[in-house]
């Protein structure tokens, strides 16, 4: 679970975030819709603790992240994960390091031992095989496609099996395919890990292909959250304009 | 203009901070969990082993020109027996701590600010900060303890490159003898040169690592600002050790006629 309570970030004289407000329960998945720059990304790397607010409160899973000292935020979000834009897989590893990587940083969690070599390899040949990466275990990030170095990515933070899952923008530069494998990913890990979910797009089809609610992100705020057959029926003129689009493709196919 | 003033005093104030705060954080997490040893080793060999062509040739070839211009200075006044002593003296105390650490600089540092700060304008960093890992103690400490540990060593060994190539030239080009080239050291370089060398070599590179990495960890917009942060943390590093370079010195000596002082009171 997931509490946002009016949270405040400027950046020089932009305010990004103006007082926005968002829960996020646990089992779903809440998509934030909203267009490029107005601060999406931005407020998952609050909830990560990244970034600190300059105002507001963030609790997840009963704990304030925003209230944290710099070390404590690196215990508090052990249990969280998140996809970046970018991928941002750490490029002098090759994908074996880079999806075990947690794993030998933190050891086993129940022991606080370290865990057993096999049972890391193991681990990243499941993770490996659930996003179809198989055999890719020696390779480098930069020998990837995008699209396998999103999924890489997607390894990379179901290994650990977080509670909390944040991707920001996991489609976006993705041909509609792979897309769409990613979207796939994205529901089967929910099923499977059963944790809290917020994912961050300007992508309506991938919105509404995954989303349990979707959000509307306009101008610092959440300005409407519903499910996704009431979020369409929502009188606003971004929804009407995202509907728009999104009847095109669908008289498209 | 006031504002302006104002308003950059207050960046450099909140940089110097932020840099303090990022080198406790460093000291801190690795004194909590020491790095691990490949992590380290792999820094020591890419400071250390990987250095030291570069700084032996420094010290050669600071020491070739020491050599010939302390004989060509001192020789017509006769004093052409102190070549030796002025080189291993000039190598000790100043030449070879800082060009030690400006090559160091060079070679390494800008290239470790480079590499960190690539992976914060690709997010690795924060990517690891998401996976609870401290990128401080992860990525800074490692190379903070192979700098540290690595750099007196590299200016020992340029130092002492140094004293056998004033000794090549001397010898072999000016026909000074073995003898007059050494034997005055045991008398004119004391521990307290060698103290020295050793208190400035580590001091460089406790800066030269953190600045550059620093630099590095704080690097934002793009391509363009990876280049201009790794020039930001030479000329910066190169800055702080010519600085602390004078400090050193005057503390140091000072320190030292205090001690001499008291000694002579005692006896």
């Amino acid at each position: 679970m997931i509490r946002v309570r009016n949270l405040w970030k400027r950046y020089g004289t932009n305010d990004v975030l103006r007082g926005l407000s968002l829960d996020a329960n646990r089992g779903e998945i809440l998509v934030i819709l909203g267009r490029s720059g107005v601060g999406k990304s931005v407020l998952l790397r609050h909830i990560i603790g990244i970034e600190k607010p300059d105002k507001g409160t963030i609790e997840v899973e009963g704990v304030q992240i925003t209230s944290l000292k710099k070390n404590e935020i690196y215990e508090a979000v052990k249990n969280m994960g998140m996809l970046f834009q970018g991928s941002a897989l750490f490029d002098s590893m090759n994908i074996e390091e880079n999806t075990s990587f947690y794993l030998k940083q933190h050891g086993d969690p129940k022991t606080g031992k370290p865990f057993p070599a096999a049972v890391i390899e193991h681990k990243v040949r499941e993770a490996l095989a659930m996003v179809g990466l198989e055999g890719t275990e020696k390779k480098m990030p930069s020998d990837l496609s995008g699209g396998m170095r999103k999924r890489a990515a997607l390894a990379r933070l179901i290994v650990y099996r977080p509670s909390i899952l944040l991707y920001d923008e996991p489609t976006t530069g993705l041909d509609p395919i792979t897309a769409q494998q990613i979207n796939e990913l994205i529901v089967q890990i929910q099923s499977e890990l059963k944790g809290t979910s917020i994912v961050v797009t300007h992508d309506i089809n991938s919105a509404l292909f995954i989303a349990d609610r979707l959000a509307l992100h306009q101008e610092g705020q959440i300005i409407h959250v519903a499910e996704p057959k009431k979020f369409l029926n929502i009188d606003d003129p971004t929804i009407h304009f995202l509907k728009e689009t999104f009847k095109i493709k669908e008289s498209h196919k | 203009m006031l504002v302006l003033v104002r308003k950059q005093s207050a960046r450099i104030l909140w940089m110097i901070g932020d840099y303090v705060s990022m080198v406790f954080d460093v000291f801190f997490s690795a004194l909590k969990s020491p790095p691990s040893w490949p992590l380290v080793r792999e820094q020591m060999y890419f400071i250390g082993v990987m250095s030291l062509s570069v700084v032996a040739i420094t010290g050669f070839t600071t020491g070739f020109v020491l050599a010939a211009q302390s004989f060509y200075q001192l020789g017509e006044k006769g004093l052409s027996g102190v070549t030796g002593v002025l080189v291993a003296k000039a190598m000790i105390t100043e030449l070879g701590p800082i060009l030690t650490a400006f090559m160091v600089t060079g070679r390494v540092g800008s290239s470790m600010c480079a590499e960190l700060g690539s992976m914060k304008v690709t997010e690795q960093i924060d990517a690891m900060k998401s996976m609870a890992i401290n990128p401080n103690a992860y990525l800074v400490a490692p190379r903070f303890i192979a700098g540290i540990s690595m750099i007196p060593l590299l200016t020992l060994f340029s130092t002492i490159m140094g004293i056998f190539g004033g000794y090549l030239i001397a010898v072999y080009l000016f026909n000074l003898s073995p003898s007059s080239y050494f034997d005055p050291m045991h008398l004119h370089i004391t521990l307290f040169d060698v103290a020295t060398g050793c208190i400035k070599a580590f001091i460089f590179g406790v800066l030269l690592v953190t600045v550059c990495c620093y630099k590095g960890m704080k690097t934002t917009g793009g391509a363009a600002g990876v280049g201009r942060a790794t020039t930001q943390s030479v000329v910066t590093s190169y800055i702080l050790i010519l600085l602390s370079d004078f400090f050193l010195t005057m503390a140091l000596n000072m320190i030292h006629q205090e001690l001499k002082y008291d000694w002579m009171k005692n006896v």
